[in-house]
């Protein structure tokens, strides 16, 4: 495995670690942007560039603008008292690390019997276009569908009501 | 090691990470930036098997990845609109002191 | 003969200096280089335009203003910006005690590498692209994307009523008119059928009677490109959409708190932001570096690319000095309630245009869709407007 793949791997679970150990908020909200620049950064080095660039564009363009605002708008900023860990922080790390140990016990020992192939797939953005309205088009209905409705959720859900919030 | 094995071990220890962040803090933005890490580390899943496995030229990792981004967003979105219009009632967004029915 | 060889050569001028110095090297060195060498032009020649540009500015502004810019140091001002660029460098640094120091210290860096990545897909003259990617379009504007995140990590870690104010007005800005400027660029893809940008400028670069191809002659092309330029305004917090830095409304937005060296680079960023999407729309509706007629050929295709680069920061210089600032809910309803289900129209005329096929019916129809909802849906927006007569009030 080469150097650039170790920092960028490097890069991302630092940015993951520090999204969810940090105090402050809004640094962890950052430190999850550069979790998913690094996730980009996977995806280019695994040659699949359409899915590199939407992510930038829609993770980072979006879903981080996003937390951030939640975070402004809910008063985040100021540290709470009781510490940032829940009282039963105990077993959400038991279980998460019996979880990394169960899919990394899948994974390596697996590895024999994986074929792999290394020759890069010439696949290119018409392709993409060309599945996405042929073969994938119901799916891409239904997500248009799902975000349409989402939208409107999202709005009804988080708007001020008439007459006064309670 | 090969490279497959590599790209899968660190989409299960950032999988780790965000479960770890969902279930360990108090705030509930920070579980919504937690699940949002385990839908990065499937996706991460999904493109490195389409890669190094067989018949890359159907597109169907790279298309669960696309769609996956793109509901995952939607679900963000919603999410949060979820943890703003709790935060207007309660004034809180501390999960410990949710821990009762009553509105 | 002789006369297109040298035609030719000045063309392709700055790939032969490649070549050439590249040749120096050993073999294995040599792609390395080539980039570097590339990356290193670029790193140059844009600061250098923005340096031209912002004297540029100051004297049109000053001209459109009915007086004489800055005309003391160089002649006729020239030098001003080596006055300035001394002014900012050597300027203490000062930081607030209550900032967030990291925070505040990688916003500026994170938006000029977010801007300066911007340039590698541009086409500035024949085969002369930094990295030609199958997605550059896409590349284009993920890039455009990151930009946001240091703005707003700028106006938070400020720790500043009015940065923060002007960080949320300037993201939420960016945000609805990336939608625009997306839409109206899926136009040009729908027609050209590639995201490549030196592909969409060879699609350009034909000629019938000796007049060009450009996507901005036709009936969709100049709404996409009316509908880009307005979201390209908007995305560069430009006037008359500068409400997020404007002087009298929020001392200076998300930079308030920058000085010195920081502030000249948000400055930079949002100078080369400004080139790079100007790049971009001559690209994809001005043809790119292709000549107007023909029988033009003859003059270079860079000197076409940053006359054309050049004539766009011209137009975004008078719009400054011309036109008044809008108000912030003003700025936000224009996005969502006029300028996007235009763009949505603008697609459906593209397809229509796409499957009319060639002739003169498809000029017609779609210049009169476009036309007539353009008036028609100004009349409905200016519906709720009272234009009475005008009424002064006088101090007493």
């Amino acid at each position: 495995m080469s150097v650039v793949f170790y920092l960028i791997a490097a890069l991302t679970i630092a940015g993951g670690l520090a999204a969810v150990l940090l105090k402050n908020l809004v640094h962890s909200a950052l430190a999850v942007t550069v979790a998913f620049g690094g996730l980009a950064l996977l995806f280019l080095s695994l040659d699949a560039q359409f899915a590199g660039f939407a992510q930038i564009l829609v993770y980072i363009g979006a879903v981080a603008i996003l937390i951030v605002f939640a975070i402004l708008l809910t008063r985040g900023s100021d540290l709470p008292k009781d510490g940032v860990f829940s009282r039963t922080w105990i077993v959400g790390l038991v279980i998460a690390a019996g979880s990394f140990a169960v899919l990394g016990w899948a994974v390596l020992a697996s590895a024999p019997s994986m074929s792999q192939q290394t020759a890069v797939p010439a696949v290119t953005v018409h392709d993409i276009g060309v599945a996405l309205v042929g073969r994938y088009v119901l799916p891409l209905e239904i997500v248009a569908l799902l975000l349409t409705a989402a939208t409107i959720g999202a709005v009804i859900v988080a708007m001020h009501e008439k007459g006064g919030a309670k | 090691m090969t490279a497959l094995t590599a790209y899968l071990l660190v989409a299960a220890l950032l999988f780790a990470i965000g479960l770890a962040g969902a279930l360990v803090r108090r705030n509930a933005i920070l579980v919504l930036i937690g699940i949002e890490l385990m839908l990065n580390a499937a996706n991460l899943n999904f493109i490195a098997f389409w890669r190094y496995g067989p018949h890359p030229e159907a597109l169907t990792g790279m298309m669960f990845a696309i769609f996956s981004i793109a509901v995952a967003a939607a679900e963000a979105a919603v999410g949060l609109g979820l943890v703003i219009a709790i935060y207007r009632h309660t004034q809180t967004t501390d999960l410990d002191k949710m821990n009762r029915m009553k509105g | 003969m002789i006369d297109k060889t040298i035609i030719s050569n000045l063309d392709q001028i700055f790939l032969l200096l490649q070549h050439w110095l590249v040749a120096f090297l050993p073999v294995g060195l040599q792609p390395v280089a080539a980039v570097l060498l590339s990356v290193v032009a670029i790193v140059c020649v844009f600061p250098a335009l923005f340096a031209l540009t912002t004297v540029f500015e100051r004297k049109g502004l000053g001209r459109i203003q009915n007086r004489i810019g800055p005309n003391r140091v160089g002649p006729y001002g020239i030098l001003q910006p080596v006055a300035d660029g001394i002014k900012s460098l050597t300027k203490e640094d000062i930081v607030p005690s209550s900032a967030n120091a990291p925070v505040h210290f990688l916003a500026p860096m994170g938006l000029v590498v977010a801007v300066f990545m911007g340039f590698a897909v541009l086409p500035m003259g024949r085969n002369m692209v930094l990295v030609d990617m199958d997605a550059g379009l896409l590349f284009f504007f993920a890039m455009g994307a990151s930009t946001e995140v240091s703005v707003f990590m700028a106006g938070w870690s400020s720790r500043n009523k009015y940065s923060l104010l002007g960080a949320m007005r300037a993201v939420a800005q960016m945000i609805s008119y990336e939608v625009v400027l997306l839409l109206s660029s899926v136009a040009v893809v729908m027609i050209s059928g590639t995201l490549s940008l030196p592909k969409i400028v060879d699609a350009q670069n034909q000629y019938t009677w000796g007049l060009p191809h450009w996507y901005i002659f036709t009936p969709w092309g100049l709404a996409g490109f009316v509908m880009y330029a307005i979201a390209a305004t908007a995305e560069t917090n430009r006037s008359p959409f500068d409400l997020p830095e404007g002087e009298s409304e929020l001392v200076a937005g998300y930079h308030t708190e920058y000085s010195g060296f920081k502030f000249a680079l948000f400055f930079l960023g949002e100078y080369l932001a400004m080139f790079s999407i100007s790049g971009l729309g001559t690209t994809l509706f001005l043809g790119g570096w292709s000549a107007p007629l023909s029988s033009l050929n003859f003059i270079p295709s860079w000197i076409w690319f940053f006359s054309k680069l050049m004539l766009s920061i011209f137009v975004f210089i008078w719009m400054r000095g011309t036109l008044p600032r809008l108000r912030q809910d003003q700025l936000m309803n224009f996005a969502w309630k006029f300028v996007l289900p235009f763009t949505l129209l603008n697609l459906m005329v593209t397809a229509l245009w796409r499957f009319m096929g060639e002739g003169w019916e498809r000029w017609v129809v779609c210049s009169a869709i476009l036309l007539g909802v353009w008036v028609v849906m100004g009349r409905i927006e200016m519906r709720s407007e009272h234009f009475g007569p005008r009424s002064y009030r006088y101090a007493e």
